[in-house]
């Protein structure tokens, strides 16, 4: 059951969804929002597709397999946690470097950005396992 | 030292890459590797004959005082120089023994992980670091046990070895731990002084215990010797490396290394000796009554083992000494035993000695090596066999106590040996040919080059011990407290004693070995007692975990989510609310009323929302009405300031309608089954966790005085962690760590939840949910009725 509403909606919401996980995601350290919210918004963009069309298109719209984002997401946060340590510091100590950037001023920078990464592909990853899993299970 | 550890792993990663690459020139280079390290660890002998312990430390757990330390001291040097040295040979037989085996591959790295590990248990300085590396080396023989994994028997024999072994790991781990405690110090270095600290100690017999448990079970010492022969499911060039040459003897390497620490006293000796001569005897007698090639040479392991033990346990120089010696001489002999086993098995198909005769012909270089080491096991001059056997007989002599009973357990022990010795390493190759041995041929050099250079050094040794008498072996009893002795080792010691027990020993050997039909059928007879063994013991603690583990896993995990519920929040309102009576003040709750007009609301939307949900009557309105709840909650976030929070649970629920969504039409018929009496109890269950957790929040929010953690964290925030949200810096920054746990732990639960819904029926179905009323009060009842009825 194709709906023309449902699927246009869906193809305008589709980027708009993934902008704001993002935005969600980077604006986090210092305003509402983080890998985890940021993450979950990324699945519903993809679960939305789901629903519109089916998960195989949903699957391709993902291009990466939701297993291979988990994995990718594990490593990344772990491996700002181990960065920390090449640098002499205990594991996940925060490591921190300004960054100038035009038109924006100084910007921080730092391995727990790199860690909400992680999260934020970790969630996205198992938000979508179960979710295609289950739509194409109908 | 260090590099030479470090690398071992590394080529152990990078082993099947090195196969794939180098194909049939992998064990030479392996083998030229391996024997590298034996050469270069050999130039450091001098020094440490002359009183150097080179040790180097880096740091690993400070806060704990932990460090990452090796040190090499004569006795680990010894053993370090055998691991690595026996280990050329094996890695060069391996290949040929395995050769064209898919699996090569990784058998090279498994062999390698193994002799890191070990090389990490002969050096290591630290206790837990040694404990470490003891440990790997017991998941390194379970994955070489089991690596014809296809194999029931393998799999069977590789876990029996894995428990025995762990169960003794962790009694040491107790043990290294009292041992800290004790000692005030981690480091043998540092205990080696502190050794009447220890022995005064209160926990001094506990600690004894413990060790012995740990290095009896790696060490198969009566009654955990029963792993030991049911390992030999494991490719030859296991058995002749791990169970014979090495890992078996890191039980004994660990109690030679805590004699200076632990020793002279009585608790420890005298269950040293009993189990050592136990084992001997038992060892000796069960390899007479063995079968197969690999078996008989197994229970023999399992006598000198003992002999070992019981050495150590009687403590002298002399017995220390003789200890060093025998090591050395037997993993020089027994390894190329082991292999030499493995060639004639190999070349003959054929596994039990009896039906082997006439290889000496057919098979010379192997014959020849064959002898070498015989003569070595026999204790025959001029192999190295003798010096040690003479050694071990001097030492029981001089005992100071129990002497007679040690000398004639050590002459019947070696007369048992010598005839296994005669079975094994001559008759094959001497008596009359048989069907079996007809068509074979003579194996390859890889097959034959290690045991002949293992028995040829052997033999070398033996002609001349001064090549590593006082490099080698009384830097290493030295080490292991027997002070410092003078060089004695000799092949020819003069009339005396010791040599007339050793002309006994030939003797009633040759009988006994010309009576072995009889001393066979006398092993087998022992077979029957040895049912009830200690091998049936470890069968019924098995069968008796796996009995409890059922019964629990029914009781606890019954498949019923509802009684999963329950049993959490009732032990949840129990728990905590006993800690809430006892340990808070209820009197002084900061309860207020004056909500504003929007809480009003939202928490009067809340509650009717739920009062509907309860008395839902369709699915649709169930779920609906939950959401509703879930959004009020979010919206009282949004009024006490944690957009966060109210962010993440507003996704949640839509996340969740829409796996409601999904499943919707997979549920069976919404039908309430539960009955009025059931109905009632889960409203008194899920009452009481409600209360409960409003009470735990408002015991909390008041009567609070002191510093707070989420000041400290609102304080810090923007200085250190550069962020102006303090929940997400708490997140990704300050508790960083609980987060990884958290996503980790997620992700193997989407694993787990992704296993159920895929691969029910190995392909992509949602399995239907049974409707199961069973476990409602009343339903049995209803059911009978219901049964009655039809």
């Amino acid at each position: 059951m194709t709906s023309v509403i449902l699927t246009t909606t869906a193809r305008l919401l589709h980027p708009v969804l993934l902008i704001t996980s993002i935005f969600l995601l980077l604006r986090g350290h210092n305003e509402p929002g983080g890998g985890f919210s940021g993450g979950l918004v990324a699945a519903s963009a993809f679960a939305l597709h789901a629903m519109a069309h089916d998960a195989r298109q949903a699957r391709r719209a993902l291009r990466i397999d939701p297993h291979v984002l988990i994995g990718v997401g594990l490593l990344t946060a772990l491996s700002a946690g181990v960065m920390s340590l090449a640098a002499g510091a205990p594991l996940l100590t925060g490591l921190w470097t300004s960054v100038h950037m035009p038109g924006l001023g100084e910007w921080a920078i730092g391995t727990p950005l790199l860690f909400d990464v992680g999260v934020y592909l970790v969630v996205v990853g198992i938000t979508l396992l179960i979710i295609l899993c289950l739509s194409e299970a109908e | 030292m260090a590099t030479w550890l470090l690398s071992t792993f590394v080529l152990a990663a990078l082993a099947p890459w090195l196969h794939r690459l180098l194909r049939a020139a992998t064990p030479w280079v392996l083998a030229t590797y391996a024997a590298a390290m034996a050469v270069h660890l050999a130039t450091w002998a001098p020094q440490v004959a002359d009183g150097a312990t080179p040790r180097v430390a880096w740091t690993w757990a400070a806060a704990l005082g932990i460090e990452f330390s090796l040190r090499l001291d004569g006795w680990g040097l010894l053993m370090a120089i055998v691991i690595s040295g026996v280990g050329a040979t094996i890695l060069l037989y391996g290949g040929g023994y395995l050769a064209g085996d898919r699996r090569l591959g990784s058998f090279y790295m498994f062999l390698l992980l193994f002799m890191g590990s070990m090389l990490g248990v002969a050096l290591a300085d630290n206790l837990l670091l040694m404990f470490v590396f003891w440990e790997l080396t017991s998941l390194s023989s379970y994955l070489l046990i089991g690596f014809d994994h296809e194999r029931p028997a393998a799999r069977a024999a590789a876990l029996q070895a894995l428990l025995v072994t762990g169960l003794g790991g962790l009694a040491l781990l107790a043990a290294v731990v009292l041992m800290g405690v004790a000692g005030g110090s981690y480091e043998f270095s540092s205990l080696l002084s502190r050794g009447d600290a220890i022995r005064g100690h209160a926990s001094y017999p506990a600690i004894i215990v413990l060790v012995l448990l740990g290095a009896f079970t790696k060490s198969a010492q009566f009654p955990f010797h029963f792993w030991l022969p049911n390992a030999m499911q494991a490719p030859t060039p296991v058995s002749a490396y791990l169970h014979s040459a090495t890992m078996v003897k890191a039980g004994v390497f660990l109690l030679a290394r805590l004699t200076p620490i632990l020793g002279g006293t009585a608790a420890w000796q005298v269950p040293l000796m009993l189990a050592g001569g136990a084992t001997m005897l038992l060892g000796a007698v069960m390899a007479l009554g063995s079968d197969t090639l690999k078996r008989i040479l197994a229970y023999s392991t399992v006598s000198v083992l003992g002999t070992l033990t019981m050495l150590i346990g009687v403590g002298t120089p002399a017995a220390l000494h003789a200890a060093v010696v025998m090591l050395l001489a037997h993993a020089l002999y027994k390894g190329a035993l082991f292999m030499i086993a493995g060639a004639v098995s190999h070349a003959t198909h054929e596994y039990e000695p009896e039906r082997l005769g006439g290889l000496a012909r057919i098979m010379p270089w192997t014959a020849t090596s064959a002898g070498l080491a015989a003569l070595s096991m026999c204790g025959l001059p001029p192999a190295f066999g003798f010096i040690a056997k003479e050694a071990f007989y001097e030492s029981t002599l001089g005992a100071s106590g129990w002497s007679t009973w040690l000398t004639s357990a050590a002459v019947l022990g070696n007369v048992l040996l010598f005839a296994v010795a005669l079975r094994v390493g001559v008759m094959p190759f001497t008596a009359r040919a048989t069907q079996a041995t007809t068509d074979a041929h003579e194996v390859s050099l890889t097959l034959w080059l290690g045991p002949a250079l293992l028995a040829a050094i052997g033999i070398l040794i033996g002609l001349s011990p001064a090549v590593c008498d006082a490099r080698l072996v009384v830097p290493a009893g030295a080490a292991i407290g027997a002070g410092e002795t003078p060089p004695r080792l000799a092949l020819w010691h003069g009339v005396g004693p010791a040599l007339y027990l050793s002309g006994l020993t030939v003797a009633v050997g040759c009988a006994a070995f010309a009576m072995r039909r009889a001393a066979r059928l006398a092993g087998i007879a022992l077979r029957k007692p040895a049912a009830w063994g200690p091998e049936s013991w470890y069968h019924g603690c098995v069968a008796g975990m796996n009995a409890v583990a059922t019964w629990q896993t029914r009781v606890l995990q019954n498949g019923y989510l509802r009684v999963y519920l329950w049993t959490t929040l009732v032990t949840a309102v129990g728990l905590v609310g006993y800690a809430l009576l006892r340990g808070a003040d209820l009197t002084d709750l900061p309860l207020s009323w004056d909500l504003h007009a929007g809480e009003t609301v939202v928490c009067a939307l809340i509650l009717l929302a739920t009062a509907a949900a309860v008395r839902a009557r369709a699915r649709l309105a169930a779920i609906a009405l939950l959401g509703a709840v879930g959004y009020g909650v979010a919206l009282i976030f949004v009024f006490f300031g944690a957009p966060d929070l109210a962010m993440t649970q507003f996704l949640i629920e839509t996340l969740l309608v829409i796996l409601f969504v999904l499943v919707f039409y997979h549920l069976p018929p919404f039908v309430i089954y539960s009955e009025l009496a059931a109905r009632t109890r889960d409203a008194i269950v899920a009452t009481a966790f409600g209360g409960m957790m409003a009470l735990l929040v408002m015991a909390i929010g008041g009567g609070h005085d002191g510093p707070r953690v989420s000041d400290y964290f609102a304080e810090r925030s923007l200085g250190d962690a550069h962020g102006r949200n303090v929940v997400n810096v708490i997140l990704v920054d300050f508790r960083a760590i609980d987060t990884l746990g958290e996503i980790t732990v997620l992700a193997a639960a989407a694993a787990g939840v992704y296993a159920l819904l895929r691969l029910r029926g190995g392909r992509a179905r949602l399995p239907r949910i049974a409707v199961e009323p069973r476990t409602t009060i009343g339903s049995a009842k209803r059911e009978r009725a219901e049964t009655a009825g039809t």
